[in-house]
């Protein structure tokens, strides 16, 4: 379904991405890891073009989505894309933000992108919540309205950006058993986190990524079980471990 | 003083009116109102203007808006005022050439509160909603503008106060707001300056004072909304 054909990208003179190569197939779910830095954020990010690239292709379903020319509003319509810090639209409630899109890129008519709205709140399970506005909602509410309204747009492809990572500790499940739920369904999904129990549940396939490269791609059972690259090793043991570097 | 009041409070608040042209306070807050009014959708077409990618039309209105912050409102008013009728082929009238420039003029500060504005929008809310697959316009429109204008709000009613107060210039080319009739009255008494601009002055500041106090409810209001959409904003 997605295709990286030698992607690489500059901020300045700092090399984020080096010669990505990568395929991910349709239906598969993929989490990418890796310590901060090493570039998750800035792949997962060129895959709707909210990056520019600098070399190499990426395909969607055969089609480069980088060249020039692209109807970008149209192909982005169809990748759900789920912030770190949720993003949610504060001046409107958490119907209207979930109804904008389906509206305004859609042409759906209000009505009906209501009760499209309404059924995915309540697959997230905050239909009750409809009328709130975000600032009333906690974080973990807040990322779930977050996923609902990019759900709505029906999108074949899902891309979570550390979904996660801002929330507090006690609110981080609600979240992820919505996305493992995603999963379930056949849904293709990109996630980028650092959730490693999320990860061995319910990823096919695990990449680590370090210094703008990725350096394994594997299984859960394999990346935990048998880390190949030095890295990656270094990585889990820092995981498991926080305070035992240097020790 | 009361004798004073008498005689010319019709006249302070209408002018010649309804047997001649309107004037006095009367004129002052259409002059005022009129003047946000227009200026405000010229302001945020300038301000979008200044924010936009395209160079082609941000250099041409950042120089705009330098010009017109960089030269005193009575510049504005006599250019207004001398070239306004060769520029149309017709007598302009006083009204019209003073509401002009107040535009023009206001219309260039306001460009710059936009501006702020929009720039003060997280950049996260412009992602997210073209992440969706909104254009940059919709994004601006549905997005952006709605939370920039929002927090702007305590902004524009002190570049109303500001307005206002800037009316009294249109004395310079004998437009018959609430300053000139001021000074109409004064030339008719001689002998009660004092009273007359004190007058004057307790107008302009009742008015002025009041909507001050209009904004500060308004900031408050805004401040006292859940702190995550402050943070937002």
């Amino acid at each position: 379904m997605i295709e990286f054909q030698g992607v690489s990208k500059w901020y300045g003179t700092f090399r984020a991405l080096t010669e990505v190569n990568e395929r991910i197939e349709r239906g598969e779910v993929v989490v990418i890891c890796g310590p901060s830095g090493s570039g998750k954020s800035t792949l997962i990010r060129t895959i709707n073009r909210l990056e520019p690239i600098d070399a190499g292709r990426i395909l969607l379903e055969g089609e480069d989505i980088h060249r020039a020319g692209l109807d970008v509003d149209r192909f982005r319509s169809r990748i759900g894309f789920v912030f770190q810090q949720f993003n949610l639209f504060p001046h409107l409630t958490v119907l209207q933000n979930c109804t904008l899109a389906p509206v305004r890129v859609r042409g759906l008519v209000e009505a009906e992108a209501r009760e499209r709205a309404l059924a995915t709140l309540e697959r997230v399970g905050l239909a009750h919540k409809a009328q709130a506005l975000p600032a009333q909602l906690s974080g973990g509410q807040q990322q779930r309205v977050a996923i609902a309204r990019a759900l709505v747009m029906e999108p074949p492809l899902m891309l979570f950006d550390e979904p996660t990572s801002a929330l507090d500790p006690e609110k981080v499940s609600e979240v992820l058993v919505v996305i493992r739920d995603l999963a379930h369904r056949g849904m293709t999904l990109v996630c980028v986190t650092h959730e490693m129990g999320f990860a061995r549940e319910v990823a096919d396939r695990i990449l680590f990524m370090d210094e703008g490269r990725v350096l394994e791609r594997a299984t859960p059972a394999e990346f935990f079980e048998r880390p190949q690259h030095p890295r990656a090793r270094q990585f889990l043991a820092d995981l498991r471990s926080p305070f035992a570097r240097g020790a | 003083m009361i004798e004073l009041i008498q005689t010319y409070w019709l006249y302070f608040l209408v002018g010649q009116f309804p047997a001649g042209p309107l004037g006095g306070l009367a004129l002052t807050l259409l002059l005022g109102a009129a003047a946000l009014l227009l200026a405000l959708p010229l302001g945020v077409a300038l301000g979008l203007a200044k924010t936009n990618r395209f160079r082609v039309l941000r250099v041409p209105v950042s120089t705009f808006v330098y010009l017109v912050r960089g030269t005193p409102l009575l510049m504005v008013v006599f250019w207004a005022y001398f070239f306004l009728p060769a520029l149309t082929g017709h007598e302009t009238s006083r009204f019209a050439t003073m509401l002009a420039a107040l535009v023009v003029f206001n219309g260039a500060y306001l460009a710059e509160i936009v501006r702020a504005g929009i720039q003060g929008i997280p950049r996260g809310q412009t992602e997210s909603a073209r992440a969706l697959g909104l254009s940059s316009a919709q994004a601006m429109r549905h997005v952006i503008l709605p939370q920039a204008l929002r927090n702007m709000l305590p902004s524009l009613v002190g570049q109303l106060v500001t307005t206002l107060k800037e009316t009294s210039l249109g004395y310079i080319i004998g437009l018959s707001e609430i300053s000139f009739i001021a000074s109409q009255i004064n030339a008719q008494v001689i002998t009660r300056p004092a009273e007359v601009y004190g007058t004057l002055a307790l107008t302009y500041f009742v008015l002025c004072f009041g909507l001050s106090r209009i904004g500060r409810a308004l900031e408050k209001r805004l401040s006292s909304l859940p702190p995550a959409v402050r943070a937002e904003a």
